[in-house]
């Protein structure tokens, strides 16, 4: 059994990890602290998740989210994607082994991966909206989120869901708030079978070796850790008893990488961009001296207001 | 449970079979995931459906629901005729050497004293056959013919790896590789657990299904030691509690019975539990019943039980048969029933033949729900379309909804499946006026003592006699219940030589204190010790674990005695050494009885005096034949469920289960296989707690939606879409629901013919969060096991058309 992450003392105290420690932040630049926090990553076993869901009732009930009751449609999996209230889903997958002519009933945890990469962060025009602790956490911060939903197509994984009620971007924090105060995310905590554990990178791929071991020896002989290279590693991480085939999971990608049109966003685009932007300001400037400034007039706050009404 | 949830982790093999442990016990499958992931543990699931569980499984086979004895049977024929037995332990531990009468029979799938206008068997004949000193006569060579382990080569040879295939529907291969996994720990080095669930009791053979499991894993060795056992896992978390406190139909707490119309005095009752041992030397501890006995009437009658007056045995009712749910039901369906109390219970939904249960209710003259959430069957008097089809004008119940707190708005102890008895304490006030069960019950009862006192009645004389002096009558404390449960000395008990061992007022370490002359109380024997003259033990959270195997000694209070293994003794040789290094558990230390546990067994009694390890047992050893202590056989039959797809092709005279009680009008309502030709079962999902998680919020949202499940082959067959709504219908009722097409769900092939099986999950109900459904019960059969009239709600027949209209 891996030992859990014990329960931390109730007497409040310090953060572990603040502003301070943010290695990346979206659309503005930050100086890196000078040592980077040790790294942290939870571990998903595909081959030990029965499916129960209780993480995703856990995140519900730590991240004080409601869902809607929907449908059933024929599968399992509810509700049937990730919204901006379910951070995190069970996606079911009926499996036919052609090797061995066994059905395999895949159950895997979807949700933010928290690259080391991110994708999201890295396509995010709003400052601040996105950023990176040094311990890889990735988290959003709603008040700076534009709503604009370039995370999304940031995103390798497609996590990200743009709320209809405030039209702010939502999805998993790895229970940043939890792993603040010494504590696991919500959903390790609830996993009955330890199909979730948290701890330091390096101690959760040492416990996915471990884990491959016992695959291995029950034939699984292409099972692996899923820490794709192509986001630069992943702080969320899957054991899958077919690594070889990360897609049959559910559509888990192969080789996930940042799309192309973020990185030209980011690379010659950028600057040329920027050139445009500062001429544009200057003009906006010129525009303010010659005109005055935009007054927020009465209606416009009444239709702020009705259109953030609902979500707490 | 005969061992425990953490004793799991000691297993080298894990059988699940008639439950789907990953589904509905997830928390207690944890111990299975960490005997896989770290002692190599395999994991074999056998189920009609492709589970959760068998997600989980090294090896998953198919079987048809409702034909597992034969399927175990045949484990059972494989184990003999391969020799992989554990020879010493069938020998030394079980009633293998047993002689039996030469009157018993088997024929054609009858045993010997079967009287088919009754329905029953004259068990007289399924006898050991005794010697002139009383005791039975034994063939320790194990070759006499009519010795139990002859008899068994002979009943099970019929039940072969073909005959599998040819009735369950499971491929030769598959069911060799389980034969061949339970064989590989026939040798006391390796173990392999057992868990069940409602999979194997909810069936009319259903108590016959784990009898073969108890054989194999005999026969296996399996009994006694670390990772082994047969392990029913219970289905609420504390059932297993309001099974020992004596919710059963016909028993007291403890397991002790009540008495019959044919027992009218004390002495009657208790002469016919003398339990005199079988074979000399032997234990056979329930020679102590008539002290528990007297105890439990102390409690019950408090002064007013007294030598003279039998200790007030005369104010117990006399059972005139049993009152089963399905029985009480049946009563009410006649008109026979004023009122019904439902305590934590939703009938409505729970008991089979929902369209019966409703016309019952109706019945009533009053329905008190005591819940703390409103139950369908609190609303069955209310129209909901289809789903609860009723004219309120015409019910004339009277019903009364008291609302009861939670288990975590109040303190007291939660007994689980592993005898674990774990204390809760109070974590939120109840909301608005919701009172605890307790106060409910105390405030009835004293309005009714009232009642009695002032204006007399049946039973006055009971109901004045029952003592209640409590410091508050109406509030009894949970402190003064336990002392109530766990007994104390009436007056200074002494040992032989006049020494006080206890004095009078303290409370009872152990049973083994109780008295048979009125100097103790205690009303539930085997918990006695768990609040014992130290204090509350279901208190303790000590995790200290220093075997390692799981056994926690110090870790709440596992009854009885705090054994955490039954049968224990049996971890250890004859001679009291362990059977291997690997599984050393309990064992003879030259001067007594260690180990990590408490012993099952007199800790001095030196393994010389041949005591058997199966002290409970007249015998002194555990029973591969059960004497006439079944209904329906002291060896298991394959029975087919009774509404079936095919005849019973092993003893084509048998229907059904052949003295299963069945009531006239639950006999009408069978249907037959050229109208519903498709096998139907029901369960429960992981996302749901019963009836009660509907209520839920965030569990609604995790399966909002009553489902079908059904294979791709069924769903081509009958022009069923994915996800399209569907209407699956028995003789009794029907249901709709959404089509959830699988390939977890095949096709069986029985007798040459495929037949069907659907899936159809219980959770759902008009009342609560999730999208409204019509009770699933309105499809079951009302008829129940021989032994525990537990209802059949695992196999019986449907049929299955498509709704027309859009996808959803």
């Amino acid at each position: 059994m891996f030992t859990p992450v014990p329960n931390p003392t109730t007497n409040p105290g310090p953060a572990k990890f603040g502003e301070q420690d943010l290695i990346r932040r979206s659309a503005s630049t930050v100086t890196p602290p000078a040592k980077r926090q040790t790294e942290v990553a939870k571990l998903i076993d595909v081959s030990k998740c029965i499916g129960c869901k209780a993480c995703q009732v856990a995140c519900l009930e730590w991240n004080n989210l409601t869902e809607e009751v929907g449908i059933n449609v024929g599968v399992y999996d509810n509700p049937h994607d990730l919204t901006p209230n379910t951070w995190t889903l069970m996606r079911y997958t009926e499996y036919e082994n052609a090797e061995t002519g066994n059905l395999e009933w895949l159950i895997r945890k979807d949700g933010c991966m928290h690259c080391e990469d991110p994708g999201c962060l890295k396509a995010c025009p709003a400052p601040g909206a996105i950023v990176q602790y040094s311990n890889g956490i990735v988290d959003f911060v709603h008040d700076k989120c534009i709503g604009c939903g370039y995370c999304v197509k940031g995103c390798p994984f497609n996590i990200p869901r743009i709320s209809k009620v405030d039209a702010k971007a939502y999805k998993c924090t790895l229970c940043v708030d939890r792993v603040a105060v010494g504590q696991g995310p919500a959903c390790q905590k609830a996993c009955p079978t330890q199909a979730i554990v948290f701890g330091t990178k390096d101690e959760m791929k040492q416990w996915a070796d471990h884990r491959i071991k016992d695959l291995k020896s029950r034939g699984f002989k292409n099972a692996g850790l899923y820490d794709p290279p192509g986001v630069k590693g992943t702080h969320v991480m899957y054991v899958l008893q077919h690594n070889d085939k990360p897609q049959i999971y559910a559509g888990l990608p192969n080789n996930p990488s940042i799309s192309p049109v973020v990185e030209l966003w980011k690379g010659a685009t950028k600057y040329a961009g920027l050139t445009a932007i500062g001429a544009f300001a200057a003009i906006g400037f010129l525009h303010h001296l010659l005109t005055g400034a935009n007054r927020v007039s009465a209606e416009d706050e009444k239709n702020a207001e009705r259109l953030t009404e609902g979500r707490s | 449970m005969t061992n425990s949830w953490m004793d799991i982790k000691n297993a080298d093999v894990v059988w699940i079979m008639g439950g789907n442990a990953a589904e509905a016990h997830p928390c207690g499958f944890k111990w299975v995931t960490e005997a896989k992931a770290e002692r190599g543990a395999k994991l074999m699931v056998v189920d009609p459906r492709f589970n959760r569980s068998a997600a989980m499984a090294d090896h998953y086979a198919p079987i048809r629901s409702g034909s597992d004895i034969t399927f175990l049977s045949a484990v059972i024929n494989h184990l003999l005729t391969n020799d992989k037995i554990h020879k010493e332990y069938v020998r030394h531990y079980t009633n293998a050497a047993f002689i039996v009468k030469d009157e018993y029979e088997f024929n054609e799938g009858l045993f010997s004293g079967y009287d088919e206008s009754k329905r029953s068997y004259d068990r007289s004949t399924w006898e050991y056959k005794f010697g002139p000193d009383g005791f039975a006569i034994r063939d320790m060579t194990l070759s006499d013919p009519r010795c139990v382990f002859q008899l068994m080569k002979k009943h099970f040879a019929q039940y072969t790896p073909e005959l599998v295939q040819r009735v369950c529907g499971t491929p030769k291969d598959k069911f060799l590789k389980v034969a061949e996994w339970v064989a590989s720990t026939a040798n006391g080095e390796r173990a392999m657990t057992i868990m069940y669930a409602l999979g194997w009791t909810q069936h009319s053979h259903g108590a016959q299904n784990i009898r073969c499991a108890a054989m194999i894993q005999l026969l296996c060795g399996n009994i006694g030691i670390p990772g082994g056992g047969v392990n029913a896992l219970r289905g609420h978390s504390n059932v297993q509690g309001i099974t020992d406190v004596g919710t059963l139909t016909a028993a007291i707490p403890g397991y002790l019975a009540l008495p019959t119309e044919q027992e009218p005095t004390l002495e009657s009752h208790l002469s016919k539990r003398a339990f005199k041992p079988l074979t000399p030397n032997q234990t056979s501890y329930w020679q102590n019943y008539r002290k528990f006995y007297v105890s439990f009437l102390k409690t019950q009658f408090g002064a007013n039980a007294t030598k003279e007056n039998e200790f007030g045995y005369n104010y117990l009712p006399k059972l005139d048969g049993i009152y089963d749910c399905i029985k009480m039901f049946d009563l009410m369906h006649q008109g026979k029933t004023n009122g019904l109390i439902c305590q934590g219970f939703n009938p409505l939904m729970a008991i089979p033949n929902s369209n019966k249960s409703r016309e019952a209710l109706s019945k009533l003259k009053f329905l008190v729900s005591m819940d703390p959430i409103e139950t369908d069957t609190a609303r069955f008097w209310e129209n909901h379309g289809e789903f609860n089809n009723v004219d309120p004008a015409k019910i004339q119940t009277e019903v009364f909804m008291l609302p009861v707190t939670s288990f975590a708005e109040e303190e007291g102890s939660v007994t689980n499946s592993s005898r674990l008895i774990q204390w809760r304490w109070k974590a939120a006030d109840p909301y608005y006026e919701s009172k605890t069960d307790i106060d409910i019950l105390a405030d009835l009862f004293v309005r009714m003592r009232k009642m009695y006192e002032k204006d007399g009645g049946k039973g006055k004389d009971a109901i004045l006699a029952v003592d209640w002096s409590y410091k508050d009558p109406l509030h009894p404390s949970v402190d003064e219940l336990q002392a109530e449960l766990n007994g104390r000395a009436l007056v200074d008990l002494k040992d032989a030589e006049g020494k006080v061992v206890r004095a009078a007022g303290q409370r009872l370490a152990s049973f083994g204190e109780m008295r048979d002359d009125g100097s103790t109380d205690g009303c539930m024997w085997i918990y006695t010790g768990f609040y014992g003259p130290t204090g509350n033990m279901a208190q303790r959270r000590d995790n200290s674990d220093p075997s390692g195997l799981g056994v926690y000694q110090n870790w709440g209070f596992s009854w009885p005695a705090n054994r955490r293994i039954q049968y224990n003794r049996a971890s250890a040789d004859p001679d009291g050494k362990p059977w291997s290094e690997a599984k050393k558990y309990m064992y003879w230390n030259g001067e007594r009885w260690t180990g990590p546990d408490v012993p099952d067994y007199v800790p001095t009694i030196p393994p010389e005096r041949a005591v058997g390890p199966f002290i409970m047992n007249a015998e002194g050893v555990s029973r591969l034949w059960v004497r006439g202590l079944m209904a329906d056989g002291p060896f298991p039959v394959h029975m087919e469920p009774f509404e079936s797809p095919v005849p019973n092709l092993v003893f084509p005279k048998l229907k059904g289960n052949p003295v299963a009680r069945v009531f006239k009008n639950d006999m009408e309502a069978l249907g037959a296989s050229k109208d519903f030709p498709i096998v139907g079962t029901t369960y429960r999902l992981t996302e749901h707690f019963h009836y009660w998680t509907k209520s839920v919020h965030a569990n609604a949202v995790m399966q909002p939606e009553f489902f079908v499940e059904l294979s791709e082959e069924l769903a081509r067959e009958k022009g069923i879409r994915h996800g399209q709504m569907v209407r699956i219908w028995s003789k009794r009722g029907e249901v709709k629901g959404k089509a959830v097409v699988t390939k977890r769900i095949k096709p069986f092939m029985i007798d040459g013919k495929p037949v069907h099986q659907v899936g159809l999950p219980l959770n759902f109900g008009f009342i609560g969060e999730t999208k409204k459904a019509s009770p699933i019960n309105g499809l079951t059969s009302a008829i129940g096991d021989s032994n525990s009239q537990t209802p059949e709600y695992k196999a019986f027949l449907v049929n299955i058309e498509p709704i027309a209209g859009p996808v959803a």
